[in-house]
Order: C-alpha cells, then sequence, then structure tokens
C-alpha cells in the first residue's frame, strides 16, 4: 500500500469520526470513552419509550421526569 | 422450533397525541402513537365519546409526533419522527380508511441513536417548515411546500447542527410571516468533557438558541442564543406574528422556558418574566422536592390565547400573558385542576381536553369554564422585582395552591388503557368458562389496578325480566315496512304464543291476528305493512286491516321449518317437501305451483334478505338429516331446482345466509356467507359465489358443547349473525373485517334483534325463562376488562397451590407508607400545625400521595379473590421496608405445611441498587389462606429479588447469591450458597433438581442441586448478555425469556448434556470441569428470537382453547399482549415464511422501517414469522392479493384461512 493511500484513508476515517459523534478515537481516554457510553445508552432510554416507562414505574416518578434527568 | 408471533392485544400505552383536521372534514381528530402502533381516534362532539377509526401497526418505533397544516390548507398532516433515520409525512385518507405515506425522506442510520434526528419535531405554526432533531448536535430542517397541482412538497434536508451539544427540547416559534424560527434548548458539554474534576460541568450553561430558517437564501442561521436557567426542560411556543388583515399582533411571540419550579417568558430582544410554579398545600409535601413541568399545551380563541401546563404530579395550571402588540405586561400563572399525569395534552376546538395518560386509562374532559373568575390565587410576574428576574439564580419565594376536586373540567370519556403491565397469570378460575382468564397487574402508583381479561365482547343489559313459563323463541316484529322501531316482541312457548306489544311500557296484546294457540315458527314483517306468522299447521298472513289470510298444511302434515325474508317465504314439511311462497306485486302471498321433495327430512332452512331493489333472493339453503347442505335455486327460471350440495360431519342444526361485508374478500360488496351450526357445535361458515351458487372456502370452528342456533341480527345498521351454542358468539364486521367473538353472557336459548326508542341498537334474549333486552357497546374489542383498584405499584403476584386466592406485593418508591405518614402528621400536629385535613383526604386514585424522598417506600400484600374481583386482606408491610418477591413453599421440615414468604429490603435505593437489610418475611396461612399469620423475618445481605419452593425448602435469589433456606423456629436457616451471578438473580424456575436462574444482565443459567454433597453448581448458561426480564421454562431443557429491550428469545440445552448432569450423583463432573468463555462449561443454543418492541414483562406456557395446544403467551409493559404458536409441519413453515417475505415487499411500515431489520433490532430474527404483517395481507388490495397468492400456488381465499386457522386454533381469537 502506497503512503499516499494511507493517508486519504485515515484523513477519510477522521472525517467519519468528526461526522459522527461517538465513535471515538486512537488516543480515547476512560473517562471519554465512558462518557460516550453513558450517553449512548441515556439516549437509548429516552428513545424508546418502553425503557422510560420501565425506569418510572421501579423508580416511582413521572416519564417526563425520567426523560428530563437522563438528559440532563 | 419454528414459531409464529401474534398479538391479540396491541399496546394501550400513549406515548404522544396530537390534534388537528386529519379528515379535511371540519371535524378536528386526535392521532395517537402507542409507540409502534397509530390510532386515529374521533371524538363524537355531542356525545362527547371518542371512537377508533382506524389503529395500523407500524413495524417501527415512533418517537415524536406533529402535526402541521399548509398555510390556507383545511387538512391537516402528520409528521412522524421514527428510529427508520427517516422522516415522513402520512395523511389520512378517508375514502379508504387508512394512512397514506405522502413523503419519506431518508437522512440518517436507523435505530434510536443519540445523534440521529427523530427524537424532537417542531413544525412552523405556518406550515412551512419542520424541524428534526436528535437527542445529541444534529438537527435537520426541512421547507414544506406545494407545487401547482396543489401537492405537498418537501426540500432536502437543511443542516442546523451544533457539535457537542445536548438538545433538551425545540419549539416552533409563532414570527407570522416571517422567516420561520426555531428555539432550542441547548448544552454545550465541550468544556466539561475535557475537565474531569467536574467543576466545568457544574459552570455549563443551558442555552436558548433561535434558529431561523432564511427562506430566501434557503439556510438556516443560528439567530441569537443566551444562556438560561441551567435546569430547564420544556419549551412552549408563544404565539405572535401580525395579523395580515389588521395591524393588530397575535401575541408578543417568543416561547416559555418550563423550568425547574419556574417559567420564563423568552424572546429575543424582550423582557424576561418569572413566575414560580406553585406547589401544593400538603402538609406531607417535601419542601425541598423541585417541580417540574412534564407536557404542555397552547390554545388559541379568537384574540387571546391560554397555556394549560401540567406538572408531574398531574397539576394543571392556566398560564396566561398579558401583552401590549409585541410587548409583555405580565405572565401570570394560577392552578387550574389535576387530570392524570399526561404523556401528551390535546384541546379540542369543541371544548374537549384529551389527556394521552403516561400510565392507565386515557380521558377526555370537557371544558366547563377556563378558571377565569375563580378564588384560585393567581401569581403574577409584575409582583415580582424585575418581572421575577431580579436575579435569575435564586429562585422566587414558594406559591402555594390547595388542590381540589375537578372544577373546570368533567370527564366526558374513559379510554381503557391496560399499561402498564407489571405482573400476569393466565388461569380458569370462573366457573361456567371453557377457556382461561389473562390476570393482570397493572399500573403505577395509586391508579394501579388488577385486571381480569376475558376474551369476548363486553354486554350491557338494559332489560332483564321474568317470564311465566320458558319461551323456546322470541322475534321482534314492526308493523310497517318504514317503522323506525319494532312494535311488537313475540315469544312462543311450547304450546302457545305470547305477543307483547312495545310502547311506554311492554305488555301482552291479544288483537294482532297472531294465532296464540299454537307455537311460532317464524314471523316477518312481509311486504309494505302486513305481518306473517308461520306455526305449525299453516301460514297466517295479516294485512294491515287486520284481515287474516291463511293457508293451511295438507292434512297429517306440520310445517317443521321456515324462512322467510320480506318477500319471500319457504316452509318445509313434515313429508321433507319444501313450499315456496312469494309476494306479489299486490301483496298477496302465492305459493309456487311445484312442491320440492327433499328425500330427507328438512332440519334447517334459511334465505338472505332481499337485497335492494331486487324482487327475490335466488338463493335457498337447506339442511337435511342425511348430514348435507343443499343450495336450492329460487329463481323464476329455475324455480326449487336444486344447484349445489355440500356434505357435512353432523346434521346442520341451524342455517344463516347473510350478506356481509368483509374487506379480506371483496373491498366493495357484501359477500354472502353461508354459515352452517352442526348439532355437534361446530360452525362452517363458507361462501356461496353469486354467479353459480357453488359453496366455497369453508371455515371451520368450535363454538361449543351445544347444537348451534344462528339468528341473523342488525348490528349498527349492518347484517351480524348470532351463533347460540354453550357460548355466545356474534360474528359482525367492524372496520370492514370480519370479526367472531364471544359475547361475555349468560348463555341464550334464542336471541333477535331489538329496536325501540330507549335501546335503539339492541338484542332480545331468552335464557330459561327469562327475557333479557341488552346492547354491545364495545364493538372490535377482543378482549373485555374488569378492574380492581389497588393502593400501590403491583409488584408480583403468585397463585396458592390449594386455594382459589391470588397474592400480591405491592410496593412504591417514593411514598410514605400510611404509619409513617400518620406519625408525621401527628408531630406535626404537636409542633402547632394546623393540618388541613380536607386536603390530606384527597383521594389518592387522582391526586397521587405526596412525594417523599428517595429510598421512602410504602408497600403491603393483597389478598385478592379473582373470581369476584375483590381485596379479601391487605397485610402492611412497615418499617420503610418494600416487598419484591413472593413464594409459596410446602416446608417440609413442618410437614409440607405451606407458608407464604415475602422478600423484602428496608430503605432501597433503585441505582445504584443498595438497602440497609434485606428480609425474608414468614407467614402462615390462616383462615383458609384469607388471612396471614406472621411467623419471622431473616435478614439478608442484599435484595432478595426471586423467591421460588424447591423441594420443600426455600430457594431464594438474594442479590447475586443463590440460597436454600431451611424453616426453623425463629428464623430460616441458610443451608447452600452459590455467589458466582453476575449483577442479581431476578427470576428462579425449576423442575426436579434443575434450577434456571435468570440474571438482571447476564440471561439465563442452568443449575442443578445436588442434595449428597449439598452442592448448587451451575453447569450451563449463555453465550450473550441478556437484561432479562421475564422466563418461562418451556420443557426441561428449553427456557423462553424476554429482555429490557423488547426481545423474545428460546434457549435449549442439548440433551446429552443435560443427561450427563442428571447422571452425575455428586456433581463433582461440573465442578471440575474448564469453564468455557469465562463461564459455565457448557452453553445454551438460540433456537428462536424475535423483537416484539415492548418490553416483556411476563411468559406463560398455556393453552388457550379448550383441548388446543399450549402456546407461549406473554404480556407486556405497553400493555401488548401476544402469543408464540410452535408450526406443526414443515410445509405449514415454508408456506407461512414465503408469505411473510411478500409481505415484506408488499407492505411497507408507515414509519419506513425496514420489517425484518425492526424485528431483529438487536439480534437477527430467527426461526419466528411475524404474524402482525401476514394478517394485513387481508387489507391488500385484491390484485396484490391474488399476485401473492399465486406466487405460492394458492387461491387468496386458502391464504386467508390458513391465516386464520393459526390464530383460531392456537388462541380462539
Amino acid at each position: 500500500m502506497s503512503s499516499e493511500l494511507r493517508y486519504t484513508a485515515n484523513t477519510q476515517l477522521e472525517h467519519l469520526h468528526a461526522r459522527y459523534t461517538g465513535t471515538g478515537h486512537a488516543d480515547l481516554s476512560k473517562y471519554d470513552w465512558v462518557t460516550h457510553q453513558h450517553r449512548d445508552t441515556l439516549a437509548t432510554i429516552v428513545g424508546h419509550p418502553t425503557l422510560t416507562s420501565f425506569l418510572a414505574i421501579a423508580d416511582g416518578e413521572s416519564k417526563g421526569r425520567i426523560r428530563f434527568e437522563m438528559t440532563e | 422450533m419454528h414459531l409464529y408471533n401474534l398479538t391479540l392485544q396491541p399496546p394501550t400505552a400513549a406515548s404522544q397525541a396530537i390534534v388537528g383536521n386529519f379528515s379535511g372534514a371540519r371535524q378536528q381528530e386526535i392521532i395517537v402513537s402507542h409507540g409502534t402502533r397509530l390510532e386515529l381516534l374521533r371524538p363524537d362532539v355531542q356525545t362527547g365519546k371518542m371512537s377508533t377509526v382506524i389503529a395500523t401497526d407500524v413495524f417501527g418505533s415512533i418517537r415524536s409526533l406533529a402535526a402541521f397544516r399548509l398555510t390556507g390548507g383545511t387538512k391537516d398532516y402528520a409528521i412522524v419522527g421514527s428510529d427508520s433515520g427517516r422522516i415522513v409525512i402520512l395523511d389520512y385518507d378517508p375514502k379508504t380508511s387508512s394512512f397514506v405515506k405522502l413523503h419519506q425522506e431518508t437522512y440518517g442510520k436507523s435505530g434510536a441513536r443519540r445523534i440521529v434526528p427523530g427524537q424532537y419535531l417542531a413544525t412552523d405554526p405556518k406550515g412551512r417548515s419542520v424541524m428534526i432533531s436528535a437527542m445529541e448536535k444534529s438537527k435537520l430542517v426541512y421547507i414544506l411546500n406545494r407545487d401547482a397541482a396543489a401537492n405537498l412538497t418537501i426540500s432536502s434536508p437543511l443542516e442546523a447542527h451544533k457539535a457537542n451539544a445536548i438538545i433538551h427540547h425545540i419549539v416552533g416559534l409563532d414570527v407570522g410571516f416571517e422567516n420561520p424560527m426555531y428555539a432550542a434548548l441547548e448544552v454545550d458539554y465541550t468544556e466539561s468533557d475535557q475537565d474531569h474534576t467536574g467543576q466545568a460541568f457544574k459552570d455549563t450553561e443551558k442555552m436558548l438558541t433561535y434558529y431561523e430558517l432564511d427562506l430566501g437564501l434557503n439556510h438556516v442561521v443560528r439567530k441569537w442564543s443566551e444562556p438560561t436557567d441551567r435546569r430547564a426542560n420544556l419549551l412552549v411556543q408563544v404565539p405572535g406574528g401580525q395579523v395580515a388583515s389588521s395591524e393588530r399582533f397575535d401575541g408578543p411571540s417568543g416561547v416559555l422556558v418550563c423550568c425547574e419550579d419556574h417559567i420564563i417568558y423568552r424572546h429575543m430582544d424582550a423582557r424576561q418574566h418569572r413566575v414560580p410554579i406553585p406547589r401544593r398545600k400538603h402538609p406531607l409535601e417535601d419542601p425541598n422536592r423541585s417541580i417540574i413541568i412534564v407536557t404542555a399545551v397552547m390554545h388559541k380563541m379568537k384574540g387571546a390565547f391560554f397555556f394549560l401546563l401540567q406538572s408531574e404530579d398531574g397539576d394543571l395550571y392556566k398560564v396566561t400573558i398579558e401583552h401590549e402588540e409585541e410587548e409583555v405586561r405580565a405572565l401570570k400563572i394560577k392552578y387550574f385542576d389535576t387530570v392524570p399525569v399526561a404523556s401528551s395534552l390535546c384541546i379540542l376546538k369543541s371544548g374537549f381536553l384529551f389527556v394521552a395518560a403516561e400510565f392507565g386509562n386515557h380521558y377526555l374532559y370537557q371544558f366547563q369554564k377556563l378558571g377565569d373568575d375563580d378564588n384560585e390565587p393567581e401569581f403574577s410576574s409584575t409582583s415580582y422585582p424585575s418581572f421575577g428576574m431580579s436575579n435569575p439564580d435564586a429562585p422566587l419565594p414558594y406559591a402555594y395552591f390547595r388542590p381540589r376536586p375537578l372544577e373546570n373540567l368533567v370527564v366526558a370519556d374513559e379510554i381503557e388503557s391496560i399499561e402498564p403491565i407489571v405482573d400476569s397469570k393466565v388461569l380458569n378460575v370462573l366457573p361456567n368458562s371453557d377457556a382461561p382468564q389473562i390476570f393482570t397487574a397493572c399500573g403505577k402508583g395509586a391508579r394501579s389496578t388488577f385486571r381480569t381479561l376475558r376474551h369476548g365482547l363486553e354486554v350491557e343489559e338494559s332489560v332483564s325480566s321474568e317470564l311465566p313459563g320458558i319461551p323456546n323463541a322470541v322475534w321482534t316484529t314492526k308493523r310497517k315496512e318504514d317503522d323506525e322501531y319494532d312494535s311488537y316482541i313475540i315469544l312462543s312457548f311450547v304450546n302457545g304464543t305470547l305477543v307483547l306489544s312495545i310502547g311506554e311500557t311492554i305488555e301482552e296484546v291479544q288483537d294482532t291476528g297472531f294465532l296464540s294457540s299454537a307455537p311460532t315458527l317464524a314471523v316477518q314483517q312481509i311486504g309494505a305493512d302486513a305481518l306473517l306468522q308461520v306455526h305449525p299447521q299453516g301460514i297466517r298472513h295479516v294485512l294491515a286491516d287486520r284481515r287474516v289470510n291463511e293457508w293451511r298444511v295438507p292434512q297429517s302434515k306440520t310445517i317443521v321449518s321456515a324462512t322467510t325474508n320480506k318477500r319471500q317465504v319457504v316452509v318445509a314439511l313434515s313429508s321433507a317437501e319444501l313450499v315456496y311462497f312469494e309476494l306479489d306485486l299486490d301483496g298477496q302471498l302465492n305459493e309456487y305451483q311445484d312442491r320440492k321433495a327433499m328425500g330427507s327430512t328438512v332440519l334447517a332452512l334459511s334465505i338472505a334478505e332481499v337485497p335492494e331493489g331486487r324482487q327475490r333472493t335466488p338463493y335457498l339453503a337447506v339442511g337435511c338429516e342425511d348430514q348435507t347442505v343443499r343450495i336450492i335455486s329460487l329463481d323464476p327460471e329455475t324455480t326449487l331446482e336444486a344447484i349445489s350440495l355440500q356434505a357435512l360431519t353432523a346434521p346442520a342444526s341451524s342455517i344463516c345466509i347473510a350478506d356481509m361485508l368483509d374487506a379480506s374478500i371483496n373491498k366493495t360488496q357484501p359477500t354472502m356467507f353461508v354459515n352452517i351450526g352442526l348439532q355437534n357445535g361446530v360452525l362452517l361458515r363458507t361462501v356461496l359465489d353469486p354467479t353459480n351458487g357453488q359453496l366455497t372456502d369453508t371455515r371451520t370452528r368450535f363454538l361449543g358443547t351445544r347444537p348451534i342456533r344462528l339468528i341473523r341480527v342488525q348490528i349498527q345498521r349492518n347484517p351480524a349473525i348470532l351463533a347460540l351454542s354453550s357460548r355466545s358468539w356474534l360474528n359482525y364486521t367492524h372496520q370492514n373485517l370480519m370479526h367472531f367473538t364471544p359475547l361475555i353472557f349468560e348463555n341464550f336459548d334464542y336471541a333477535w334483534s331489538f329496536s325501540a326508542e330507549l335501546s335503539p341498537e339492541g338484542l332480545i334474549g331468552i335464557s330459561g325463562s327469562t327475557l333479557r333486552i341488552f346492547q354491545i357497546p364495545k364493538l372490535g374489542t377482543k378482549l373485555k376488562q374488569d378492574s380492581m383498584p389497588l393502593s400501590y405499584t403491583p409488584r408480583k403476584f403468585i397463585t396458592h397451590p390449594t386455594n382459589n386466592y391470588f397474592y400480591m406485593i405491592e410496593s412504591d418508591h417514593r411514598v410514605m407508607g400510611p404509619d409513617a405518614a400518620t406519625n408525621k402528621l401527628d408531630e406535626l400536629r404537636k409542633q402547632g400545625q394546623i393540618i388541613d385535613d380536607e386536603v390530606v383526604d384527597l383521594p389518592p386514585e387522582v391526586f397521587g400521595r405526596p412525594k417523599a424522598p428517595a429510598g421512602t417506600w410504602a408497600s403491603c400484600i393483597r389478598i385478592i379473590d379473582p373470581v369476584e374481583a375483590k381485596t379479601v386482606a391487605v397485610v402492611p408491610i412497615d418499617c420503610n421496608e418494600a416487598a419484591f418477591s413472593i413464594a409459596v413453599v410446602p416446608f417440609s421440615a413442618r410437614g409440607g405445611e405451606l407458608h407464604l414468604v415475602v422478600g423484602t429490603a428496608a430503605d432501597t435505593l433503585v441505582s445504584p441498587r443498595s438497602c440497609s437489610s434485606g428480609f425474608l418475611r414468614t407467614y402462615k396461612f390462616t383462615n383458609d389462606g384469607a388471612n396471614l399469620e406472621f411467623q419471622h423475618k431473616t435478614e439478608t445481605d442484599d435484595v432478595p429479588l426471586a423467591l421460588l419452593g424447591f423441594q420443600g425448602r426455600l430457594l431464594a435469589g438474594v442479590g447475586k447469591a443463590l440460597r436454600i433456606y431451611e424453616i426453623g423456629k425463629k428464623k430460616l436457616l441458610r443451608k447452600v450458597e452459590n455467589k458466582s451471578f453476575a449483577s442479581a438473580i431476578i427470576s428462579l424456575n425449576t423442575q426436579g433438581s434443575r434450577i434456571l436462574v435468570g440474571d438482571m444482565q447476564e440471561s439465563v443459567s442452568f443449575a442443578v442441586y445436588k442434595p449428597p454433597e449439598n452442592r448448587l453448581l451451575i453447569f450451563a448458561d449463555d453465550t450473550q448478555p441478556r437484561w432479562t426480564t421475564a422466563v418461562a421454562m418451556v420443557d426441561y431443557n428449553t427456557v423462553a425469556v424476554g429482555d429490557r429491550f423488547g426481545n423474545v428469545f428460546v434457549n435449549r440445552l442439548d440433551a446429552k448434556v443435560s443427561e450427563q448432569v442428571d447422571d452425575d450423583p455428586t456433581g463433582a463432573g461440573i465442578l471440575h470441569e474448564k469453564g468455557q468463555l469465562m463461564g459455565a462449561p457448557h452453553k445454551t443454543r438460540m433456537l428462536a428470537h424475535f423483537h416484539v418492541g415492548d418490553l416483556i414483562t411476563s411468559i406463560h406456557k398455556v393453552s388457550l382453547v379448550a383441548g388446543g395446544r399450549e402456546i407461549l403467551l406473554y404480556t407486556c409493559l405497553h400493555g401488548t399482549i401476544g402469543i408464540l404458536v410452535p408450526f406443526v409441519s414443515k410445509e405449514d413453515v415454508d408456506f407461512i415464511s414465503t408469505l411473510e417475505q411478500h409481505m415484506r415487499t408488499e407492505q411497507s411500515s408507515l414509519v419506513g422501517r425496514d420489517q425484518l431489520s425492526w424485528r431483529g433490532y438487536y439480534v437477527p430474527v430467527k426461526a419466528v414469522v411475524d404474524g402482525d404483517l401476514c394478517e394485513t395481507f387481508a387489507r391488500l388490495p385484491a390484485q396484490k392479493q391474488s399476485g401473492i397468492a399465486a406466487e405460492l400456488d394458492r387461491t387468496v381465499g386458502e391464504v386467508l384461512k390458513k391465516l386464520e386457522q393459526l390464530r383460531t386454533t392456537s388462541s380462539g381469537f
């Protein structure tokens, strides 16, 4: 593989990383990685109505409050 | 193994609701999103009742909904944001009564991801554009317009992204006809990500940002961005813009920013106004707790507008803005009323408020007044320094109100919603029932209920009266053709006939011209104004002037059977001859010259109603004793000639021909069905081909143990058929499809339509010597619900092996128990505070209980009698303990005496799970199980989440440990323990000495108890981590599991491994085997996998039909009840899978989600066919239907029959 090709592949990758938040990079710290994980999880909980309900029932709160705390 | 998934009851939870004129008529309608289903509801303005127009599965998850209307248009469209990565614009087509996808634009990946838009939707109030946003970063703006042909067009997306920003909410600003603007609540996390100490996180500001769509330049600019309250969560649009005709402004424009405890009015370059959210004046209310607004609605009237905001307690506040042109003078808030906490509020122009409740039943309220002139305290921003914004960081002094029962609203209608189902059992406990009932524990908090679901239609009885004897038939009839209501009820007894007239009262009449000394076989209003009575000796034709023309049967013969319609009469004589009469144009009944000899005694006859505009119906169906049904022509050219013959398995007991609409067979015209009831209780439904008179497409169904009687009735002005056997069934058309459902009522011997002023749509029936008049109010429902209130959120319930009671545990987080509450009140009283008893005693079902800090619990054990649907006893649980698990254990140390063990934990925190101490409470049953006697409680180190009786001892999952306890005098005694489970044990199942352990995060493991060495050993587990929620043991080696993400799957252990483990007496072999993949030595194999789309809370292996096959029934959190039916033959699997494949290409999802990827959301779907998709075959256009059927080498009828057969043989639904 020529170096030029490797270079383009890299820029493409960087471009993709910039475009898709949460995909991480080589120098990712543990903290960053965990934050991304948490954000993914919280987004899933808010995005799926059943998961919001599930947490609301377990915690005795309203769905609106759960959604808010998850986004916060 | 191959399974067929079928939904018996779709989800009932409403995640969002929008209002608009979707059908383009003047009436407003509501679209409700049930998560995976869209439903269009139409409120009747006169009666205030809601009715479902259509409901469609979308095979995707709906995350947001918005309604919009193009400028100058009269029709609203719905925009759907879903997990498909596509924006979809739906139009409701009233002609075909379906949703039509107008536009579908792809913008991202599928799935509910954080940077793929779909979570929030905001539309421009003038319908010029729409913004769709993700949780993070991405926002897209589409421009909506119309083309030359007035069709809706959509532009390509314009980006309004902001990197590293979390979006809390977006809303469209009302700016009149200036460039569309959107407001967004955003938090930038760039800095807090760099700073691990958390200081930057604390300092982060929440920004209110305006985005302007420049229609001229076709791009989006960030117009304005200002920090706002850190705890803001919701934006509400404030009307604005100039009215074109006058120079007046509609409102000040801008947004209401709903924050914790406050509401702020904000707009670009305008003064802020802030008011506090009033809180309840309740002595037990936690003063440190903050309140947020969870949902809001704005309503514009002529020249005015107001907002209704709802807090998380369910209190509605009315917010008004005083403004002078574009300048706000004051922001005012006052308490309005309290309704259940809603996920959406909709105000209709006709004065109704629709509350799509978060949990439990949905309500439609009618506005009585708008709270304009009551004594409720109003809080205005003008009463605070600099409109409440003198120090934006400091809270305003608390404002209080006194909650009270509804004053401004009255309930108009209630829509039953079973959501959330927390636990369920499927059993047959009711007497005289041949099918099991589904018992569900539903609801949350004080609005929880225990519901009994039975398959069938609800019947509402209006009159019931005893008769002097036991009649064998009943009819009602009008006097004239154009009468609106029936005039007579005719009852036939063994030796006579009784005629009752319907008026103010129902009384006997003599002078009707009917023969009262003989039983009656048929009654008919014939011709324009005559009546007809068929009795065994002849036919009486009673003319309008009471003259009677009588036709007498020949000597030594009698009439055995008769059938009539408005113009035709056919009777069968005891000599097996048919006599045919037809009304001529002068109203004379003429006998056809020939009689037809049948050769076998006639048991049943039927002709259809005369089709509109015709002289006669051309076919007669005759059921004979030789187990045949013959179709005979009544056409004038071929009168009484036999056309076709069908052999039966038993003699017919009743036949009924009816023209009914069934869109799966014929979309436009009613189909002529010949229903044949047999003496062995089987019903055959065949289609009569109108051209050649052949019987085709026979479908059978077992109705009950008695010979069937079929009666043609009118239900909502459409023909329907009542089938009476040991259960009564109704066959009717609803939303263009045919339904066949039992009635939940007493058995009838005979029934007929009944129409009077008081009950225009009724039915009349006789059961024994009782005459009953009844209605069927809720057509289209398949499950009848009976509910009983509970005090707290139910968690689990169990049955008792010998008595019929259910034992249920209920516990609520953030709620004070009754003891703690009274103690606190007493304490407050001692301190000299005046307690407002009226507020304390407000019903908790409506107002909820006062919220307490986290870690406070209220809990109880409830004993329920499911037959009577009532509470037998409630045993409270004190000391801030909450119950989490329950089991009935026959302790062999006590001679197998049954004990109830309840697993509780004190001061529990939900996340992260912790408690000060867990307990196992042991109770003895007293009074035949109607009460409990406390024995002792045993401390544990963690929360016991699962309990089970196991070989005369107690098996307990306590946190990560699995233990066996023996009963002792003062405590339970720990015998064995295995602590190697991953997170927490949430379910236990057993058979023999095998134990299936469901772990909260790590799927199901197989364990075994080896008594000689007293060891608990895990020998097999799953290859995948699964967040288990429900487990059912299908057989010794197989397990069906539901997980938190809406999947259901079946795992099986290799039979060889199973044998090997059972053969090992001490378990030493398993103990020394090498673990595989950091787990148990053996792995289970996944056999089937399916994504239901709703969180499964319980799975049962049951048989729903008497003598039917066993199936898996699951219940889900949002109210879905579904079944998984194993296929019997390979042939069926091939056929249905191919059909599913064709359906996938034909029926594209309404939200643009690919069905295959939806059903394989987390793991590819395996060995399960989506029955819901297959059943939409019935709704396809005829051309596509026949196309698919041809590919399958079948006829359309055969495909439909197969689908129906799969449904009925497994579920009876």
